[in-house]
This record gives C-alpha cells, structure tokens and sequence, in this order.
C-alpha cells in the first residue's frame, strides 16, 4: 500500500472546504499571537538589552518566533482536531469506505497541517519584515525553514495523536513539551551559551533549536557547517516520525 | 439468439458479489468472528442478522477491507479484497452505523465532498448529487446546514453519501436504528428500487420485521458464528411450525396450561410470555380454554415469523417436550 495523491488531495480539500467556513475565527488568535511575543519580548524586553551578538534583540528574536508559528500552526492541528476527526467526528472511518486508504488519510493530514504551517508561518513572516526585521533579501531563505519546521512538528504531533488514548494527555504534550521547546530552543537566548560542555547534546536533541538556527543563519546571512547538521537532523527526524505515524494510522483505521 | 440465452443461463454458476471462505477475525482474546462463509449472489438483498455484538460490523468491515481477516479469504466483484481494497471500494458503498456528517456544511456540500473522495469530476459531481438528493427525496433540504437537520433527514444524507459513486454493491449497516416507521418504509422502497436497477444489497439489522420484508436471504450471527442462513420464509418453515400461540405465563404455570398436549412441537419462551408453535392453533386453543378460563392473561395467535426463528437459533429454546 502506497499513497495515491488524488485522494490525499481529497482528504486535504475536506478539510479546506471546512476551513473555509471557519478561518475568520481561527486566523487571528494563531496569527496574533506570535506578534504579541515580539512586541513585548523583542521590543519591550528588547529595549534593555544593549546588543544580541550584533544585532538588536528583536532581530534576534524574529526568526526564531517565525518558526514557533509554524510549530503552533502544525501542532494544534495534528492534535485537537485530528483526534477529534478520529474519534468523535469518525471522519476517517467514513473515508475508508471510499478507494481511500490510511495512507491517504495521513499523506493528506500533513499536507492540510503543511498549509496551515504556511498560512500562519508565512503572515507572521511577513509582520516581521513589515516590523523591519527581516533583512531582504537574504532572509528569505528562511521561507524554506516554514515547511520543513512545519513538517517536523506535524509528523511528531501525529504520531503522538494516533498513540494517545485519551484526550487529557495533549496537556502534557503541550505544557511538558511543546512549551519547554519554545522557551529553551534559542528562540529568546543561544542555549548552547548557557549550557556546560557535558550537556550540549542536550540542546542538540531539542526538535526546535535547529529550524531557530536555520532561520537565524538566514537572517543573519551567516552559515557554517552546523546548519548541515540542522538540515539533516530535520529532515531525518520527520522521516522516522512520518513511519511511526504511518504505523500508527494504520492500527488505528484497519485493525 | 434464443438459443444462445437458453445454453448460456442455465449451466453458469450464479455470479457472487462477495464470497467469505473460512472467515475468521480475532481481537486479542476476543474472537469476533469464527469461521463464515458467506455468498451473495449478484442482485440480492442479503441480511445479516444479529444482537450487539454478534460480529456484523466486523464481518462488513472485512468485507469491504478495512478490517484485516486473521484467516480465510474474501473476494468481492471476483477480486482478493487484501489485494485490491480500492478497485473494490471504488464500486461499493457503505452507510456506517453512526452518520458521519460534516456539521457546518449542507447537505450538497457534504454529497460534495464524499464524491471526492471517489475522485469523481466536476460535471459528474453535479450530476450525482442531483440524482441522490432526488433518491433520497432531499431535495428541499439541499441547502441546509445538516446540523439543523433531523434525525431522519441525517440519516437520509448519510444514505446519499454511500451512494455518490453510483455502486454496485450497498452495504448498510443498521440502517433503520431509530428511525421513525414512515421512514422505515421509505427506506425499504428505496432499497427495493436500487435492487430493481440491478444493485446488490446487503444490510445488517437487529429488526426481524426489516429483514423479513426486505431481504431474499439472512443469515443469522451469534457470538461471531453464523448459526443458519436462507431465505426468510424458509427458515420459518424449516425450523418452526406454522402458527404461533402467545401466552402470558410464568414458567411454574406452564404445565397446567400445557398439560399433555399431543402433538405440541416446540416452546419458546421470551420473557414472561410462552410461545407454542403448532401447526393448527385452533385445537390447543380449545385444550388450553378447558383448564384455564384466561382471566387477566394476553393471548395472541399469529403466524411464525423470523423473531420466532432468531429466538430459537440463538439459543432461548426450551425443550421440545415437558
């Protein structure tokens, strides 16, 4: 059993048409909310910080939030309301009736929590180059940053979705996890700095740290090799959660 | 050209839409379904019957390949079912016990959406929904969000989404559970006209009436076994005599009322109420009146039917002699 795109786009367009009905609610507390970071932390808090490695602390701050939106935009949809779908709404169990298969159904989850990613990523990214944060054109090579920071988190959130038996267990995934990310993955301070030699694996293994680097090499337009390394750990670790995903859906749908 | 039909029908093996061959489906220690064979000639309406729990949903789930057997083989449309799940799906349609409806769209939106998932193009989109929404008589109910529809009307749309592409083969899954009568009845006349254009039905029900009207045969399940299968009046004839005679009566009652009555084929009790089948009620009718005068007791007679038939083949049979 493989993917077949059309109907991975059919699962997609589900949820786009619904979407429709609905983004005037759901755009703006996702899309505001990274702007409230940054004007109190990046302006606000920035205003006593003299300088961030050359730059302003808000130029330091920007690219690292850029990310946390598309980790938000990808996480709440993998988890609130795919498990919804899964389990009250059993949209999934009606679209296995149809030629699609559970493959499908996942292929056109991420590419659905990958068009949030964009939408909020993106708008957020332009409030930063419309803040005059974001250099041009150099840091537009963090666009590419979005998808992939957006993929990351939205193979990891539904792996962990299609295991959970219960829904009280996303305040965990939330509160234990995806707030710690956001707090010590060089979004607001270089953890690597704070941390001695003998636990800087530690930081490595943060999901979070690399696409923050990625994105800030780019706004800064300085690279070295270490970027290859957050390529790599990117795009290794959404692959091997992409299988623990897949493996989870299919248990789920065609036990 | 006569003569061709005349060679051609009568040796060829009836086509069968779905053949299960030693069926069986565990769940850890749970066996949900043991051993079933079953085959549904092309153009039938097949009933599978059965209490909560009797294995149905899993058995439809097989069927259309969601549910993995854990040994024996189904074809469906002639093909392997593990093999090719989607060619398959592509020409069936499922109604799932539980409507799965998208609250905030209308009842066309979400025809619209199904049809998707069939891959179906724009214009024959259009022209499915018109022809569904006609089938299932919603067409005034077109563009309303189905939230503020009612039970009945959901459960219509939930119909008209299995039908979008058009399929050869319908599987409903309980499809009248708390459904009004006129509802009911309009839902055995829509499943009498798709068999008419030649569709294959196959329906899940634990209403006996339902399948008694609607289906050519049944076959009844019980703790994952099928217990018998044939048409329905057949399995009345075969397994019960004609008539029935229901009484009020506790058990300790019984054999004053009974007595010795010669001749007395089989007993069945459903609660506090004892069912006798005999062939002729009206002699045990008078035997019963010499030793009782009935007094406060409900007494009906009335021919056996396939209730009868699912209450002896699942086990609450009593003996057949005092």
């Amino acid at each position: 059993m493989s993917v077949s795109w059309p109907h991975a786009v059919a699962v997609w367009r589900r949820n786009a048409t619904m979407y429709r009905r609905t983004w005037k609610l759901n755009i703006l507390p996702n899309f505001f909310e990274p702007v409230f970071y940054l004007a109190a932390i990046g302006i606000g808090v920035g205003a006593y910080i003299q300088q961030m490695g050359g730059t302003s602390y808000a130029e330091f701050l920007a690219p690292g939030l850029v990310c946390v939106a598309a980790m938000n935009g990808a996480s709440f949809e993998v988890t609130y309301n795919v498990y919804v779908r899964l389990h009250h709404e059993h949209i999934y169990d009606a679209m296995l009736t149809s030629p699609i298969q559970a493959d499908d159904v996942l292929a056109g989850e991420i590419l659905w929590a990958m068009t949030r990613v964009m939408i909020y990523g993106g708008s957020f990214f332009v409030a930063v180059v419309l803040f005059g944060l974001a250099p041009l054109p150099q840091a537009l090579l963090a666009l590419p940053v979005i998808p992939l920071a957006g993929l990351l988190f939205a193979a990891l959130g539904l792996a962990f979705t299609l295991r959970i038996p219960g829904m009280d267990l996303f305040s965990f995934y939330f509160t234990l996890f995806l707030t710690p990310l956001f707090l010590f993955s060089d979004v607001f301070f270089p953890i690597q700095e704070r941390l001695s030699g003998g636990w800087s694996w530690l930081a490595e293994a943060l999901p979070l740290l690399h696409p923050v680097r990625l994105a800030r090499s780019a706004f800064q337009g300085s690279w070295s090799w270490l970027q290859v390394w957050d390529l790599l750990y990117l795009l290794g670790a959404s692959a091997a959660l992409l299988a623990v995903a897949r493996r989870a859906i299919r248990e789920r749908l065609t036990s | 050209m006569g003569a061709m039909a005349l060679s051609d029908s009568p040796g060829a093996p009836e086509t069968c839409v779905v053949e299960m061959r030693g069926v069986s489906k565990r769940f850890g220690e749970k066996l949900a379904v043991d051993t079933l064979d079953l085959e549904i000639p092309a153009g039938s309406c097949f009933g599978l019957l059965g209490s909560n729990g009797a294995g149905k949903t899993t058995a439809l789930r097989m069927i259309y390949g969601v549910t993995r057997p854990t040994s024996g083989s189904i074809h469906v449309f002639g093909s392997d079912v593990q093999r090719d799940p989607r060619g398959i799906r592509a020409r069936l349609g499922v109604t799932l016990q539980d409507n799965v409806l998208i609250e905030p769209l209308n009842t066309e939106e979400n025809l619209r959406v199904f049809g998707r998932y069939h891959l179906l193009d724009e214009s024959r989109l259009s022209q499915r929904i018109d022809r569904c929404l006609d089938l299932l008589e919603l067409r005034s109910h077109a563009r309303l969000p189905v939230s503020n529809l009612s039970g009945g009307f959901r459960r219509r749309v939930a119909i008209a989404m299995s039908l979008m592409n058009d399929p050869e083969l319908l599987i409903l899954d309980e499809p009248t559970t708390g459904l009004d009568p006129a509802l009911r009845l309009s839902l055995w006349s829509l499943v009498r006209e798709l068999q008419a254009q030649g569709k294959t039905v196959l329906i899940t029900t634990h209403y006996m009436e339902e399948a008694q009207r609607l289906c050519d045969r049944v076959a009844i399940m019980s703790g994952g076994h099928k217990i018998c299968e044939d048409s329905p009046r057949q399995l009345i004839e075969s397994r019960l005599a004609r008539e029935v005679v229901e009484i009020d009566c506790p058990p300790d009652r019984e054999i004053e009322l009974l007595g010795d009555y010669p001749g007395l084929l089989q007993r069945l009790r459903s609660g506090g109420r004892l069912l006798v089948y005999v062939d002729d009620a009206r002699p045990l009718l008078q035997w019963i009146r010499q030793r009782d005068d009935l007094e406060g007791r409900s007494l009906v007679v009335r021919p056996s039917n396939l209730e009868d038939v699912f209450l002896d083949a699942t086990g609450t049979a009593l003996e057949a002699s005092p």
